[in-house]
């Protein structure tokens, strides 16, 4: 019964906006994702830097 | 500081929205008048409170900015006023599929609820612009502040007066005490909406955690290096770098 719902142009409605939703969400992760490995990078370089240095 | 519960809270957010989904698909009844394209209601509307809620919320931390000159403060309303924009997003376009599936058109000019949240929406859209045409920290943290102040107080405003209009094409989702909806759809709708709330939280705290970490990592950086100050890059958000906490060490 669900199943023959979704089949019809209504369910397809309800399939876009549900997938809409996803879709920003996953962009959002994409985004977040992107910022934290850029700090991890520079946390790295960082790290390097901080071994150079002479001990005080 | 923010990242703090952010474990729990994460899993408590896809705990209910997994319920929310399990409950419009398997437990909501089928609208008689509607059919199937009435389960848009439990995602659009949700979208549309909490991004309303959202923007009111940013409004209050820039209070909170103003009273204290505080810049987390300012962090908290920007945080929040980015991501109800992105929520709004999402209510307007889910808005627009469920009005093409039921009105046969995407959109509905006539309409007050529709037009208004769009008035919403464009004016929350000045926000960014606005706040990074300034430099300068301090005033760029106060006039984005009295925005959000301003922006805010128009929120329920807006929905009051689209409360009062004659015009009723729009759904009214409080137009009684359960919505006028059978019981069952009124629970799933409350858990759908608990769902986003909680969606909101997670995600603007993970936002602040990032933007946190890298205000640390910049103080870091200029501890460690301080003849590289000026190659330095913004703050995450592209807010201008508080100064250090600590004086710079002379090498």
């Amino acid at each position: 019964m669900a199943a023959l719902a979704f089949a019809s142009t209504g369910g397809r409605y309800v399939a876009a906006a549900y997938a809409v939703f996803l879709v920003l969400v996953l962009i959002w992760v994409a985004i977040m994702a992107s910022k934290i490995a850029r700090t991890e990078r520079e946390l790295t370089e960082l790290n390097d830097l901080a071994d150079k240095r002479p001990a005080p | 500081m923010y990242g703090k519960g952010l474990r729990t809270l994460s899993i408590a957010t896809v705990l209910v929205m997994g319920a929310a989904a399990t409950l419009t698909f398997f437990y909501a009844p089928l609208d008689a008048d509607q059919g199937v394209i009435q389960k848009i209601f439990y995602l659009h509307v949700p979208l549309a409170i909490v991004a309303l809620c959202g923007f009111i919320a940013g409004g209050v931390f820039a209070i909170q900015q103003l009273r204290t000159g505080g810049r987390e403060w300012d962090m908290r309303s920007y945080v929040a006023i980015h991501l109800s924009l992105v929520l709004a997003v999402g209510a307007l376009i889910t808005g627009s599929i469920w009005a093409r599936a039921s009105w046969g058109h995407w959109w509905e000019w006539n309409e007050p609820v529709l037009v208004s949240f769009l008035i919403v929406f464009l004016l929350y859209c000045c926000y960014q612009p606005l706040r990074f045409s300034i430099s300068d920290p301090e005033r760029q943290a106060r006039y984005a502040s009295v925005f959000a102040v301003a922006a805010g107080a128009f929120v329920p405003i807006n929905f009051a007066a689209v409360r009062m209009a004659t015009a009723h094409v729009h759904p009214r989702v409080f137009g009684t005490t359960t919505g006028g909806m059978p019981t069952r759809m009124w629970e799933t709708f409350l858990v759908a909406l608990l769902g986003m709330a909680l969606l909101f939280i997670t995600l603007w705290k993970t936002e602040l955690t990032a933007k946190s970490s890298r205000e640390q990592l910049n103080r870091l950086r200029r501890r460690l290096a301080p003849e590289t100050d000026e190659a330095a890059p913004p703050l995450a958000g592209h807010e201008a770098e508080q100064p250090p906490t600590e004086p710079v060490p002379a090498h």
